[in-house]
């Protein structure tokens, strides 16, 4: 690490012996510990508040902090905020943490938060923000320096998960800030455990400790100094992994992991994402697109709505396989809206046992003996090795008599065909940590008023499950929103929603010598990293 | 002369037109930007109110006026994903690109023509055969692979070169640039040999092809009878006859070395150009696509006329059209 820093600064000609034993030398003289990490996605702002994708959102994180936090395991923990509880049913008072310095040495007050929350809502023009975070706050003001009440329009239990999205700035630099003035470095005052020095757009951004920052040992980090390197390659990310040029890399790619792990000077950690891939399946249209007899023609009634079909897809699919074969290890099958650990999962919940006959059976019952024709479409650039997982499922499918037919193509255009409505049968993937927040998007009954179901593809709809999630959501009291929100999951899962498939492993390659406790959230966080 | 340049400069607008448009009818054609850019908890009010405040819930045509208004004030539009100017993004990478293409095009030249003047010199020796069987690896390895074999033999299993990304750099005139550090020169052998390769590969197939032809010109035989020296003939009469199409494919190729940098500045996370370009189709980030496809148009237009004025400067014989 220091070793390569060092050859840089020393002649070339020497020999790489004398230079590592130079740079030995000088190590113990100085121990300035540095980090590399390779980023697997292109950070578009170093803005916080202007597109919530997870680039942008990894780097903001080294400099900036939320008032809740999550740890690994995706659940919720004090960060600004030490503590958080709803007084009443409309109403939270957060108590901030003492003592916190933003990185010019000025305080951290409630000043800084009610404008941080605030923020997201003066941004016009961006396409990823995130006023969706706040839609539910009414108003937000300051007791005092340290204790901050926020009043909901509604009910909201979420509300403390919402606010981990919002990072706070200092209203001081912030106040009159745009895009540009994050990119130069100048509002890039927060207060978290990495100072900006440096940010090259397409490139690299370098981050040096910020020595007042409030954390203690063991959470305090080992690296004075952190490179963010943006590498989107795949095969050029494992190289510079594999060269010694970087420490760490995120989203190792499938192939490459067998060879590092055979590698005696490299490692890899990983753990379930919260990634939960699944197909919708159209569930309002009498007939539609794609679906058809051996012919062609349209089928007289739309197959998908009955539930029989629908367990015969989840039958049909060898989710074992999958797994094993076509992720090469980096996905446990799915039967949950949310991944293994994450708020309103239930464990009780096992993936569908793959079974052709069963499958046969359920679709000569439902009416359809000799199956039909469908296209399941999907992205080929999104998820760990999505073309692959869609075509062995249309193969599977069709053992079982739904003759498939597989459409992938770049996100961008996907996406594109699925507002125009003209997949009836779509791979999609969902991270989220609360089951109740994952079904709003995904299952409820779309509904634009209420903000409901907006990545509902296939309309499903079922009053139940709508009146489970909302319960959940409006329930304040967490136990108990955790058990609403598992109920309506289950019910969900039950009565296939969607066709669930798997969730994804997130797998990060670093050096021998380095430990972390791999994200369920897939973040990399440099802070998070320590020697073994 | 002038009315050369005035009829270059109508055509060039109208090339810059029609490229506008058709870049922004295929992009509008593949998607909406906010489908993909658009946070994935926004409910859909929320989603329609963003799309409204990027005025793409407009018709096309309303939005391309609003565009064309724009570019005649000199602006081409905010970037989606990034939210500062199109043409700001793209001016901060150029200085990335032009310097790799420039010094890919410069190893080209430095490598291709001495290679291309011996291979036509000496055909059949075995140099000169192995100069050919080389050239066509240049042509036919597909960029991608060579420049991860690049990686693997240099940079992982040598480890003499760094694998990916830009050296240090330093401002000049405000320009930051690289090739004068030596860890921005490490930095920069790499890609700069990847992208060269096709273009090297060019360069000694042409220049062979036209020295083999030279040698055969009367004018080099009577040079040989006056007793001139082989050196001199080689250098006076072949070379200068050679380089007319030689600075003309070399012109072109610099264009096309920059707008074609994609790939290598893929496999090398080389923060140029072209890596933006492609960045900015994932997302569908419309107004740098238009504004890259129309700074890349208006640089091919200024080579073309550099080519031009260069040739008058090389060959007396040639008149630019309308000149007289």
């Amino acid at each position: 690490m220091l070793d390569a820093a060092m050859k840089k600064q020393i002649a070339p000609t020497f020999s790489s012996f004398s230079a590592a034993l130079l740079a030995a030398l000088l190590c113990a003289a100085a121990p300035a510990a540095e980090l590399r990490i390779g980023l697997s996605g292109e950070v578009t702002s170093l803005d916080p508040h202007l597109l919530a994708s997870q680039p942008n959102l990894t780097v903001a994180r080294h400099v900036f902090e939320s008032l809740t936090d999550v740890d690994p395991q995706t659940r919720l923990i004090p960060g600004l905020a030490e503590s958080w509880r709803a007084i009443d049913a409309t109403t939270w008072e957060l108590k901030l943490r003492r003592g916190v310095k933003f990185h010019d040495g000025s305080d951290f007050t409630a000043e800084d938060a009610v404008f941080s929350l605030q923020r997201p809502l003066s941004i016009k023009g961006s396409p990823g923000g995130f006023a969706s975070y706040v839609r539910a706050i009414a108003s937000t003001a300051a007791v005092d320096a340290h204790t901050l009440r926020i009043k909901t329009k509604y009910p909201y239990g979420a509300l403390p998960e919402e606010i981990n999205s919002i990072l706070i700035v200092s209203k001081k630099h912030a106040l009159n800030a745009g895009p540009e003035d994050f990119d130069a470095g100048r509002a890039m005052i927060g207060t978290g455990p990495y100072k900006f020095v440096k940010y090259q757009r397409g490139d690299r951004l370098e981050l040096a400790r910020h020595d007042g920052w409030w954390g203690k040992a063991p959470a305090w980090p080992s690296w004075d100094r952190v490179t963010l390197r943006v590498i989107p390659a795949d095969p050029s990310r494992t190289a510079a992994l594999l060269s010694g040029e970087l420490d760490v890399i995120e989203h190792v790619p499938s192939a490459d992991i067998k060879n590092i792990n055979k590698n005696n000077n490299l490692r890899v950690t990983q753990t379930t994402s919260w990634r939960t891939i699944l197909l919708h399946l159209d569930q309002y249209r009498a007939q539609p697109p794609g679906v058809t007899d051996a012919s062609g023609k349209p089928l007289a009634k739309n197959p998908f709505m009955d539930l029989r079909v629908r367990q015969a897809i989840s039958k049909a699919i060898n989710r074992a396989a999958i797994a094993e074969r076509v992720m090469e290890g980096l996905a446990v099958p799915a039967n949950n809206i949310v991944s293994p650990g994450v708020f309103g999962h239930n464990a009780a919940l096992k993936a569908e046992a793959y079974d052709v006959e069963g499958a046969k059976k359920l679709l000569a019952a439902a009416g359809y003996p000799n199956g039909f024709h469908v296209t399941l479409a999907g992205p080929n650039n999104r998820y760990i090795n999505d073309e692959q997982v869609l075509q062995t499922v249309a193969q599977l499918l069709t053992r079982a008599g739904i003759t498939t037919r597989v459409e992938a193509m770049p996100m961008s255009a996907f996406l594109g065909r699925v507002r125009k409505e003209e997949t009836a049968f779509a791979l999609l993937g969902w991270g989220s940590f609360a089951a109740d927040l994952a079904l709003r998007s995904l299952v409820a009954t779309p509904n634009a008023e209420k903000g409901y179901g907006a990545w509902n593809w296939g309309r499903y709809a079922n009053p139940k499950v709508d009146a489970l999630m909302e319960q959940a959501l409006a329930s304040v009291d967490r136990p108990k929103r955790e058990a609403l929100a598992r109920e309506a999951n289950t019910l969900a899962m039950t009565d296939l929603a969607f066709i669930p498939l798997h969730h994804q492993v997130v797998s990060w390659a670093m050096r021998a010598g380095l430990n972390y406790t791999p994200r369920t959230d897939e973040f990399t966080f440099a802070h998070h990293f320590t020697p073994r | 002369m002038l009315n050369f340049m005035l009829r270059r400069l109508a055509q060039s607008a109208a090339t810059l037109f029609v490229m506008s448009l058709l870049v922004f009818t295929g992009v509008y054609a593949i998607g909406n930007p906010v489908d993909i850019l658009i946070n994935p908890q926004a409910d859909q009010a929320e989603i329609a109110q963003t799309i409204a405040q990027l005025g793409l819930d407009k018709p096309l045509w309303q939005q391309y006026w609003i565009f064309l208004k724009g570019a005649f004030s000199g602006d081409l539009g905010k970037s989606f994903a990034a939210s500062i100017p199109a043409i700001e993004l793209i001016f901060e990478r150029m200085p990335a690109t032009l310097e790799l293409a420039f010094t890919a095009m410069l190893i080209a030249i430095v490598f291709g023509i001495p290679l291309g003047l011996l291979a036509g010199l000496k055909p059949d020796s075995w140099i000169g055969r192995s100069i050919m069987a080389g050239s066509i690896l240049g042509f036919s390895l597909p960029t991608f692979w060579v420049g991860l074999m690049l990686i693997m033999v240099f940079s992982v299993q040598l480890g003499w070169l760094p694998t990916t990304g830009r050296g240090a750099t330093v401002d000049v005139f405000g320009i930051p640039v690289s090739f004068l550090t030596w860890d921005g020169i490490r930095h920069l052998i790499l890609p700069a040999t990847n992208l060269a390769l096709f273009q090297l590969a060019l360069l000694i197939r042409l220049v062979r092809a036209g020295t083999r032809e030279a040698m055969l010109q009367d004018y080099v035989r009577y040079a040989r009878a006056k007793g001139v020296s082989e050196r001199d003939v080689v250098r006076v009469h072949v070379l200068r006859n050679i380089l007319i199409p030689v600075v003309t494919v070399v012109g072109l190729e610099l264009g096309s070395l920059i707008a074609f940098a994609v790939v290598t500045e893929t496999v090398f996370a080389w923060p140029g150009m072209g890596k933006l370009l492609i960045d900015s189709i994932n997302v569908l980030d419309r107004p740098v696509i238009v504004a890259y496809l129309l700074v890349i148009v208006f640089l091919f237009i200024l080579i073309n006329l550099l080519v031009d004025l260069l040739y008058t400067a090389l060959d007396p014989r040639v008149r630019l059209k309308g000149a007289r």
